[in-house]
């Protein structure tokens, strides 16, 4: 079962330089929602953003991760 | 009836509907949170939009992952183009945007609720006939 951290890490990971926060929603680890804040997000649509993220943990999104709940933001504040 | 069966008809309904919604039960009737936030948002515009309920048969999920690339249900479409799933459209409500985007206008402020709570709708949208159950 996936965790915060181990969610945490890899969006980290996937996305070098990103900072993310990210909650169990229901406290049965599969709802997260994750806050993640990177360069990576600058210029790019919301989908994109939001695309970029989901990618990183492919098929468990769906799979071992049922709902994945994301809020992106650039380090300027701006979407 | 086959997966590319499936398929074809998503894509159908994604280009012949200006606002089509893929979700988890029925507006009327949602079967998850996230399907009944997005619905619900959708109807506090009072927006026309055709709904899919994609639980029947799990090959109509694995289609429309395949035909829009984005991994998780609730997914809105405007006009045959992805516009997200439950976030981004209540990002996109709150702002103004999807009022924007639906040609619709946005109801007042003190009569906007920040959450819309998954209620019926006043009128029922535009459905869709399942064919895919």
């Amino acid at each position: 079962m996936p965790t915060t951290e181990e969610l945490r890490q890899r969006i980290e990971a996937g996305l070098p330089g990103a900072s993310a926060q990210v909650q169990d929603l229901t406290g049965g680890g599969d709802h997260f929602r994750a806050e993640v804040v990177s360069d990576h997000f600058a210029g790019l649509s919301r989908i994109d953003q939001h695309k970029l993220v989901y990618d990183v943990f492919g098929d468990d999104v769906g799979g071992p991760i049922h709902a994945l709940s994301i809020k992106t933001s650039t380090p300027e504040g701006d979407r | 009836m086959n997966n590319q069966e499936i398929r074809g008809y998503i894509e159908n309904a994604i280009s012949e509907n200006h606002v089509m919604l893929f979700m988890k039960g029925t507006p009327e009737e949602p079967r998850c949170g996230f399907s009944a936030r997005t619905s619900a948002a959708l109807n506090a515009l009072g927006a026309q939009y055709a709904a899919l309920d994609i639980l029947p048969d799990p090959r109509i999920k694995q289609e429309l992952v395949a035909v829009s690339g984005w991994p998780t249900s609730p997914q809105l479409f405007i006009d045959g183009k992805l516009v997200g799933g439950c976030d981004i459209v209540m990002e996109m409500y709150e702002s103004g945007e999807l009022a924007e985007a639906l040609g619709v206008e946005q109801p007042d402020e003190e009569e906007m609720p920040t959450a819309p709570a998954a209620e019926a709708p006043e009128s029922a949208p535009l459905g869709i006939e399942n064919r895919l159950a």
